[in-house]
This record gives C-alpha cells, structure tokens and sequence, in this order.
C-alpha cells in the first residue's frame, strides 16, 4: 500500500488569507494524494478551520492556488468544491434540527419529481443504501433532535458521501466521540480509504494523528511549520511543533490532601426543557484540597449537572449541600453568597457580557455588595480600582480596563473570568470545560490557578470532555455515562481505555 | 510602557474624548442631514421649494419665542416618550406601547385635575401628575408582566394595547368623563382645575423642564445605580445576568414599568400644561417619534433631550410651513421616517460619512419572539 | 444514548392540536345551532367572517413566508397600508380594477423588497426595519392624500353557479368576490409549496439553520429576498382588498392594526398556511360578531369595547400560544456568510 506514489487529488499552493488585524494562513502548501489520511495539526487560532473552509469554497484565498485532481479552480461557493468530489463535516455540525436526516442529506441537492416536488421515499432510499455500504447505521426518517450527537456525525458523512465526495474533510471529528467511537470512525476511515477517498483530519489531539495518519501537517501562528509521518513522530514533537517550544504535557502538582467534605451531592435528578432525565440520581461528594474530574462525551448531562449545582436550572429530587448547608434549590446569587464560583462552559453566554468593559465584567457578582455599592449607588471608584489590580495580577492582555470584554483574546476572556471567580473567598470551584477554545499557553495558566486553589483548600469539581485535561488535572475521576455517575476511581487507576470504556457505558 | 511611548495623559484624555463624542453624535447628525436632503429632493419633486419649506419650518420652531416656547411644548411629551422607549430599550425591549400608556397618563391626570377640588396648587399639580405617571406605570407593567410570563413579544402586546388604550379613553371620555358643560357636545373631559395646571414661565413651559429633569434622573439611574447595572446586563445578555444573580423577570416588569411611568407624565404634562383637559385624538402616531428620538439618542437618556428637540422643533414649524410655504404637514412624518431609517441603517450613513464603525453600535435588539 | 420512551402519538397529537381541536368543536356546535335558530343571521355572519379573514389570511402568508426563510416582519401593517393607497389611486385614475389591483401587488412585492435591503443586506435589526416600513408607509399616505377622490366602483361577488346554492356553505364559500377567491387558492398553493417542494424545503432550512444550507450551496440571501418579497406582494393583495373588495375607498389608517393581528394569526397558525387560516377565521369570526351585536343592540356593552375585542384576542393568543409553538430557529438574526 504505497500512498507516496497516488496521484495527488488536492493541493494548496502559497495559499493566504487575511481578516481583519490577523494572518489567519500565511503562505501555506498542502498536498494530499489519493487515498490517504493527512491530518492537519494546530492549536486553537492556528488557522486550520480557514484553511478548511478555503478547500471547501466558503471562504476565498487572498493569495494562492487550489488545485483539484490536476485542475486549477477558483471556488466561489461550496457548489464548486462539491461538484469537484470535496465533502466538508463541519465542527459544529451543519445540520437543520427539526428537519429528517434524508431531508437534510438531500438538501441543495433534493430528489423531486414533475414540478419541484420532493420525493422523500427515493431520497431515504438512497441515503439507505449508502448507510449500508459503509457500515454508518443511520436511519432516513429519523429526525435530527433526537439523535445522539455519534450518529450525527455519521448523517454528516453521508450528506458527504450522498454528493459523490471523494475528497474528504473532517473538521475535529473525535471532539464529541468516546475513545470507542472515535476508534468506530477510525475504522470507517480506513474502510473510504480502501474505496480510494482521501482525507484530510484537523485535530489537536496528539494521540489520535499517531493512530491514525498517513501523513501529518503541522500549523503554527497561520503557517504550515513542518510534514512527517507517524513513524518519526512522537507526541512530545508534535506538540513542540505546535507550539514552538517545549511543552510540559502534565500538568505540575504535588499529591493533594483532601479535607472535610465541601460539596455533596444526593440522589439528584435533573431534567432538560423537553422533560428528559439528563442527571439521574447522581450522588458525589468533592472534599477540600482535592479536584474531582468529571469525565464524559458531551451531552450525557454534564451540563444540566452543572446548571443544577449553580442554580441556573431547577432540580426535580435530591439534594445539594456546601459544608453541611442545603442548597437544592437556592437562588444564583444565594449560591455565589456560599462562597461558590464558577467557571461556565460557554464564557461568552454565561460567564461575561461582551458589551461590558473588564472592569464592569470583573463585578458581576459583587456589583451590589460594598465595597463597590452604598445602597443602591455604585461606587465607579471602586470598581475601576478592583478590576486594575486584578488585571495585573492575572496577567490579562488589555490596553486598559475599559476595554470591551468582546474585544478580548479567547485565552484573556477566559482570565477576566477566573480573576473575577477567584478573586472572592471561595470554598467550591466549579469548572465547566475550562480550557475549551484557548491558547496553550493560558490553558497553563489556567489549570496552574485551578490547582492553585486547591492547594489553597477549595474543593474543585471539575468537568472536561477532554479526557487528557481531565487526566492530567483531577486527583480523582468520575466517569459520567447517560445521566448517571458510573464509576469513580483514584486516578491512579484511571487509565484511558478503562474511562473510555465506562464513558461509553460499558462496565469496567 | 516607557516614558515616551505615553504621550501626556491629559491630551490622550482629551483627544480620545473628543474622538468618543464626534463619533458619538456623527450618526445621527448624519442621519438628519441625508433625511433632510432627501425630504428636499421629494418636495423639489413635488413641485414645492424645499428653500421656502425649511426656512418656514426653521420660523416656525425658532424663530421668536412664541415659536421657542411652541417647540418646547411640542418636545415635551416626545422627550418623556422618547425616555420611555430608549429606557426599555436598554433591558432589550421594544415599547412601542408608550403612545397607549401616554394615554391613561393623559386621561387619568385630568380626572384628578377636575374630579380633585379643594387642593391648593402645590398638591394638586404634583397629585395628578403621579396620579397620571401611576397609570401610565401600571399599563406599561402589564406587557411587561406578559413577556415575562408567557413569553409574548412586547411588540405586538404593546402595539394591541396602544389599540385598546385608544378605545377605553375614547370610551372614558365620552362617557362617565364626559364634559357635563352645557353647549358641549364633543367628546372630552371637563377642563382641570387651576390648581392643577403646569404653569409656563414667560413662554416656557415648565412641564419641559421636568421632562429634562427626569432625563437626567434616568441616566443617573442607568448607570450610578445597582439597579440600573441590572437593567442593563439583562439588555446586554439575559443569560450572564441569571447568572450573575439577577432576577431577569423582575427586572422586564420593572423596566417596562418606569417606561411607562414616563410615558404616562409625559401624558399627564400633555394634559396639565397644554391641553387643559383630555380630548382623544390628539397626539396619535406619537409611538413611532419616541423610537425615532431613542435611536437618535442612541437610547442615551440625556441625548434624548436634543433629540426631542430636533423633532419637537419640527413639529412646531410644521404649520407654518403649511401656511407661507403651502406644504403639506406630512413631509415631516416622512422625513422622520428616513431619519429613523438612516439612524438604524448605520452602515449606510458610515459608508456615506466614511467613518469605520466602533464595538458599541451594533443595534440589533430583537431575536425572535419568546422567550429564548 | 438516550433512555427516554417518545410519548404516545395521541399525546403529541393532543398536544399541539388539542386546543385547536376544542375551539373548532365549539365553533362547529355553536354554527348549527346558529343556523337552526336563524339561519339568515348565520349565513351573514359566516360570510362575514371569511370576508374578515382574508386580509388576516393574507397578512399573515405574508408573515410567514418571510419569518419561515428567517425574517420577521413587522412591516406587514404598512405594506397593507400604502398598497392600499396606490390600488385605490389606480383605480380612481384609470378605472380599471384588474389593473388597481396588480398595483397593489406591486406596492406590496416593491416593500417587500425594502424590508428584505434592510433585513440581509444592511442587517438591520429586523423590527427597526419593519417600523420603518410602517413609518414610512402612515407618512406618505398621510402626505399624498387628497380628500375627495371617488373609486370607480369596487370587485363584486362572483357567483359561482349550482355550488352557490348549497344552503349555508354555498353563498358563504362560493359567492364570494375574486380576491377572497384568490385568497383561498392562495393557502393551499403555499402550503404545497412549503412542505411539499424542494423550495419550501430550502426556505424552511435557511430559517432554522441558515449555515447548513449556506455550506450545501444554497444562497441564503437569495432565498429570504425572494422569500419576503413574495410575502410583500401578498401583504400588497391584502391593500388591494382593503380598498377594492372591501370598501372602496381609502381612509388613513384604515388598515387599523391588521397587520399586527395578522402576526398572532401567525404565531396561532404555527407558522403553516392551514393553521392560519383557521385562526385568521377565528379573528375574523370576532369582527363579524361585533358588527353583529352592534346592530343587533342586544347587549349594553358600550361600542368601543367591543370593538377592543380583536386587539385583546391577539394578546390572549400570544400569551397562551407563544411559548408552546416554536418559531423557525433561526428568525430575527442577521445571517452573514463568512
């Protein structure tokens, strides 16, 4: 099987591409040949989804050439790279919710009969047809909300597969897989490969490009930094490529030593809007000086937990208690006033108001509490005076404190957030998806103050669907599996296959 | 930051403030400016003098102080109207109902200003004013209460009680509040007593300067207060607000009701200092003006008072444009309408102006109609 | 993933028809009682009320084409409004009532237009663009109107032969005049339209989520201009009725808050042409019913409340129904295409 000598089906020659104030690509070359796996490796801001979306004519080069299968081309819209064989599964997944999946497989592209109808029984045919040729498991009339996100993913090939795609890209694909499914796509991978499809794989998980690549390409700062093949390549440099410079994988702490019991949690039940049980009967007790990590794909009531203990979503049964005081169905504010704090998963729907300055953002808790209010007065003083000495002691990269929090890095967003957490007495910690979506080097930052805190005696809960970040940060791990708390281990017995294992809801 | 890289910090602070207020004002004085033009070329088009109309319109409002006072009388009500809307506005809702709640302001202030005897002026004036504020609070906090509780968008429940408003005064005042006076046949209410007046001082009327004073309250409110800063995080992002321990649902009542506590002084001052009694049908069309003048202020509560201004002074030279000029009164209302459509279509006025647009002015206030 | 058992079909079924389902029992009931007891005053009102709804109906096809491609139109008060004025001013000039009313289209589909500018090229915040419309709409009316102009006559019912005669449905459904005709059509081509064909199919996907459709290809902006212009021309038909079939006149303001009863016959609707029309029947029942017992002088309830009575059933509607009917996802949001 020798890939080194396939055609080359794509290729980026000096492609550019500027946005305001940044060079998201620099100049980049990219080829991929028939039948391989290249994947595209980068940290966050690296450029590897504007490079994507070049490939797939959503965005235009500023300089450059595409090249597919021989042909120079310039994109205008997806319409051209889907009529050259090139199929995009985005992130985000690009599908209508309330719609079927043969309806949204067949969209823009739509089986009819005389007059524009649509033929919905030919089309979930098709797209029948297809699933059984790969292996995919998906059902045409099911409709989108009510499939599991694993299945998504595959409806998204399909939709792929369904245009004749034979050039594939796949934009972090494992990000809401457990290691099974995600060895599961693998699989399938391989099996497209063997049918002569190409694919291109951007991740920024290390272990993954080593299991799975033909080909690795590096990007750093907008720039292709290097190419080499899993053979010669190691974590440690891979990473180093990344990010320029040697980066400590795990994160440093000493061994903790747990205390009294801060959060306890009984037999919690949780349901969403549309009266799901997303936390069933949960129980879990976090003690002072210890992180407890929370490990789970996405979407099996982590977050619902969450809103649960931070007051932002009402709880059916069971109870919630911090230091021994009941708090199941305390108000938010109630909440924070117990010396809770919280990091939210999504800093800029929950945790900051994008219009506000730092300064306004960094009282969002306390707005009403002296210092920085008299009664109903604010005092500006205050308030301008705490959110300067925070800035300096968290290192946020601002001009000034009257900057817009929308104006901000993702990394510095996320710092205004911890600074204004812990800058509060704090006896719990909770944090949702941390380190999601920033630089490397604020993720340091920030799991160096989390565990920081718990040195300093706070109880931390914290909760990641990266499994590496819950591996390397939490002294103990609780698996969580369908709404339920399926195993909890020391982590000196968590090992990666054993939480992929019960992540996927397999005993083990 | 070494020595020379900071240039002195007092002309930073003066430049970058200068800076902040042209491209403050540039908008919407723009925005003027290309409505206006544009109204001169519909009535060159037309076969008017766009010359004759404006200098009419500019004796009308300014020309001697009978004029001045006409156009403070006319800003009066659009200042407290326009402060109602650009209020709600800030906690991210659209009252169009403040013509509706300017109403029960208007109709209630006279029945305490005729029904009440035996006050001297210094009870009776603020007494119907409260009394004509309370209603217009109380009507504002019903589709307040409503998009709280059911979800239902304040657009459309505002603008159905605008309709029902209409109807109840109408009712009112031809009925139980009827002018019992003899010879009267039309439907008003009887005039208010003298007690109950808003006097003028010289040709000002001082019912605009309560207008100004509650602008100033306002913003002091706004942006000095607790409550304000609750305002407006639950505008700016509902959900960091929950978070952050506010009560989102309280704080839409509450801001629904201020709003319509300006509207509905700016109602009772309609009443108590110009009109002398309620009469229906005067003032209508009034909602819209109010959201011209937020957006000209940029929902800001003191800007809202030159904004006022400009369209009350408009308003006032209207007639007289009629009279030397020949123009029909409803050029303004079309010109209002370009000047709301510039002022909310900024990317035009920037391209026009070439200014580059700033963080703070995306206006995009609505996203959808529940509660999301 | 999920261990949760999906409720019984009848429950879902209930659950978003029950209500529908009551009403329409009680309106059924209470028609043949009606027609038992007086059966000419029964007919009258039921014709009434179809005449009520069209501009109801048709206000709010026109809501829901643009709001299902993910535009929300407030507008619709003023389209209806200034189309009005042009078709009547057609017809006062050139007499010709075909033509007047093709005006009136026109008025509508060339605000439509308008809107669309505003709302996906200058991404305006969509209810700024629609009062604007509406602004602009009361300001020229109010600016161009002359007192005095007479029409040349108004569209008249059309019978249509033996159906006509059917006792009460034939003179309520089948004598009626061709606008309210063209209405019914109208429904049911749009519905077809929306679930049935690739177009619908690609507006409703642009409502809910226009970056899918925009990454298979389709151009969303595209879809919602054509989308809100159509409904414009509708809003427009609307004006045309208002002053060709209905009156035959104009009078400012005379549109007197349709367009905005026509969102909560929307939003009742559930956003479909079929429900729409049974809740713009139920509004229009309302109207009919007040003409009704205004002439009828059975109750001593002063007139102004009963004319209250569509304003306050439209606040009942949105604050009973809101919340249960989901809306298009993606409504009121600019959509920029990267």
């Amino acid at each position: 099987m020798t890939k080194v000598d396939a055609p080359i089906v794509l290729e980026a020659k000096g492609v550019t591409k500027r946005f305001p104030g940044v060079l998201a690509n620099d100049r980049i070359d990219l080829k991929l040949r028939q039948g391989e796996i290249l994947a595209l490796l980068g940290e966050n801001g690296a450029g590897k989804s504007t490079l994507m979306n070049i490939l797939y004519g959503l965005y235009h080069p500023d300089e450059g050439e595409i090249w597919i299968k021989g042909e120079h081309l310039q994109l205008g819209s997806p319409r051209d790279a889907i009529a050259r064989g090139v199929g995009m599964v985005h992130q985000h997944f690009q599908l209508v919710p309330v719609m079927t999946v043969a309806e949204n497989v067949m969209l823009g592209a739509e089986v009819t009969r005389a007059g524009g109808r649509l033929d919905r029984r030919e089309a979930a045919r098709r797209v029948r047809a297809l699933s059984d040729k790969y292996g995919l498991r998906v059902d045409p009339s099911a409709v989108v909300e009510d499939l599991p996100v694993g299945t998504l993913q595959r409806v998204e090939i399909i939709k792929a597969l369904y245009r004749h795609a034979d050039i594939l890209i796949l934009d972090e694909p494992t990000a809401v897989l457990t290691p099974q499914e995600a060895n599961d796509l693998f699989r399938i991978m391989h099996d497209l490969t063997e049918q002569g499809v190409s694919i291109i794989f951007i991740t920024h998980k290390l272990k993954e490009v080593l299991a799975v690549a033909d080909r690795i390409g590096v990007l750093r700062g907008g720039r292709m930094v290097g190419t080499t093949t899993p053979a010669e390549a190691t974590e440690a440099s891979l990473a180093e490529m990344m990010v320029g410079r040697k980066v400590i994988l795990q994160v440093e702490k000493s061994a903790a030593h747990p205390g009294r019991p801060v959060l306890q949690v009984e037999n919690l039940t949780v349901r969403d809007e549309r009266n799901h049980v997303m936390v069933a009967d949960v129980s879990l007790e976090v003690r002072a000086g210890e992180i407890l990590g929370i490990a789970g794909v996405q979407g099996n009531g982590q977050r619902e937990l969450v809103e649960a203990l931070t007051g932002l979503r009402p709880i059916e049964s069971g109870r919630i208690l911090v230091e021994g005081q009941e708090y199941t169905s305390a108000s938010p504010r109630q909440i924070t006033e117990m010396g809770v704090a919280h990091i939210p998963e999504d800093r800029e729907k929950h945790g900051l108001v994008m219009a506000y300055s730092i300064a306004d953002n960094m009282v969002l808790n306390q707005y009403y509490q002296s210092p920085y209010a008299s009664g109903p007065v604010l005092d500006q003083d205050k308030i301008e005076d705490h959110g300067r000495l925070l800035v300096k002691e968290y290192d946020v990269r601002t001009p000034s404190i009257f900057t817009l929090a929308r104006n901000l890095s993702g990394g510095n967003k996320q710092k205004v957030i911890v600074a204004r957490e812990f800058s509060r007495p704090v006896k719990l910690l909770i944090a949702n998806q941390p380190t999601r979506g920033i630089d490397v080097g604020s993720i340091e930052f920030v799991h160096k103050q989390i565990v920081a805190q718990r040195d300093r005696g706070v109880a931390v809960l914290l909760v990641s669907a990266e499994l590496d970040e819950v591996l390397s940060v939490s002294d103990r791990v609780a698996v969580m599996f369908d709404g339920r708390i399926v195993k909890t281990l020391p982590i000196a017995e968590a090992t990666r296959e054993r939480l992929g294992m019960l992540m996927a809801g397999s005993e083990a | 930051m070494t020595r020379e890289q900071k240039p002195s910090d007092a002309n930073v602070a003066l430049g970058t403030r200068l800076r902040r207020t042209w491209r403050a004002v540039s908008i919407p004085v723009s925005s003027v400016l290309l409505a206006l033009l544009i109204g001169a070329i519909i009535l060159a088009v037309s076969g008017s003098s766009p010359l004759a109309a404006y200098s009419a319109l500019l004796k009308g409002s300014l020309g001697n102080s009978a004029a001045v006072g006409r156009t403070l009388e006319k800003a009066t009500p659009l200042v407290l109207n326009g402060l109602a809307v650009a209020f709600a506005f800030k906690a991210g809702l659209f009252n169009i109902g403040a013509q509706g709640q300017l109403l029960f302001g208007a109709v209630v202030a006279a029945a305490v200003g005729f029904g009440v005897s035996g006050l001297p002026a210094v009870i009776h004036m603020p007494l119907a004013l409260l009394a004509g504020g309370l209603a217009g609070a109380l009507y504002g906090a019903i589709p307040g209460a409503l998009k709280t509780y059911s979800g239902a968008h304040e657009v459309i429940t505002t603008i159905m009680l605008n309709y029902v408003a209409i109807n109840i005064t109408d009712y009112l005042a031809n009925g139980p509040w009827k002018d019992p006076s003899p010879g009267n046949i039309v439907a008003r209410t009887p005039r208010i007593l003298p007690t109950a007046e808003i006097p003028n001082l010289g040709n000002i009327p001082l019912g605009f300067f309560i207008g100004a004073v509650a602008a100033v309250l306002t913003w002091w409110l706004l942006y000095r207060t607790t409550i304000g800063y609750e305002i407006r995080t639950v505008g700016l992002n509902p959900n960091a607000a929950h978070y952050a321990g506010i009560r989102v649902s309280f704080t839409i009542i509450l801001t629904m009701t201020i709003s319509g506590l300006l509207a509905g002084i700016g109602g009772a001052i309609e009443t108590q200092g110009v009109v002398g009694r309620f009469q229906p049908g005067f003032n209508v069309g009034l909602g819209f003006d109010a959201i011209t003048i937020a957006l000209l202020a940029k929902t800001h509560p003191v800007g809202v008072i030159p904004a006022a201004l400009l369209v009350g002074a408009m308003k006032a030279g209207e007639s007289q444009m009629q009279f030397s000029a020949g123009v029909a009164t409803e050029i303004i209302d079309v010109i209002l309408a370009l000047i709301l459509f510039f002022v909310a279509a900024d990317r035009i006025v920037r391209w026009i102006i070439r200014t580059r647009a700033t963080e703070e002015e995306q206006v995009i206030l609505s996203t959808g109609w529940g509660q999301q | 993933m999920e261990t949760t058992i999906s409720p019984p079909r009848i429950r879902t079924w209930l659950n978003d028809f029950g209500i529908s389902a009551v009403i329409a029992v009680v309106v059924i009931v209470a028609i043949f009682w009606g027609y038992v007891t007086s059966p000419q005053v029964t007919t009258a009102v039921l014709a009434s009320t179809l005449r009520q709804s069209t501009p109801l109906v048709l206000g709010a096809l026109c809501g829901l084409m643009g709001e299902r491609s993910g535009i929300i139109n407030i507008g619709i008060e003023g389209q209806m409004l200034l189309a009005a004025f042009i078709g009547f001013l057609a017809n006062v000039y050139t007499g010709n009532l075909l033509l007047a009313v093709l005006a009136g289209v026109l008025t509508g589909a060339i605000m439509g237009a308008l809107l669309a500018f505003m709302s996906v090229t200058l991404k305006m915040d969509q209810i700024i663009a629609g009062t604007v419309i509406n602004i602009l709409a009361f300001g020229l009316t109010g600016y161009y109107y002359q007192q005095g102009l007479t029409t040349q006559g108004k569209l008249l019912p059309i019978s249509l032969g033996p159906l006509a005669e059917i006792p009460l449905i034939g003179p309520v459904l089948f004598r009626n005049p061709p606008i309210t005709f063209a209405t019914l059509i109208l429904i049911f081509v749009i519905h077809y339209v929306l679930f049935y064909t690739r177009w619908g199919l690609r507006t409703r996907a642009v409502g809910e989520h226009p970056s899918a459709a925009d990454t298979v290809g389709i151009n969303v902006y595209f879809v919602r201009y054509t989308n809100v212009i159509i409904g414009g021309a509708i809003a427009g038909l609307a004006g045309a009725y208002l002053t060709l079939e209905a009156v035959g006149s104009f009078e400012r303001a005379m549109t007197n808050g349709r367009g905005f009863v026509a969102l909560a016959v929307m939003i009742f609707g559930k956003w479909t042409p079929l429900g729409s029309w049974g809740a713009a029947l139920l509004f229009g029942l309302t109207t009919a019913l007040q003409t009704q017992l205004q002439f009828g002088g059975r109750l001593a309830i002063p007139h102004q409340f009963i004319g209250m009575l569509p304003y306050v059933l439209t606040i009942v509607v949105l604050a009973g129904f809101v919340g249960r009917a989901r809306p298009p996802a993606a409504i009121g949001q600019p959509y920029e295409t990267e």
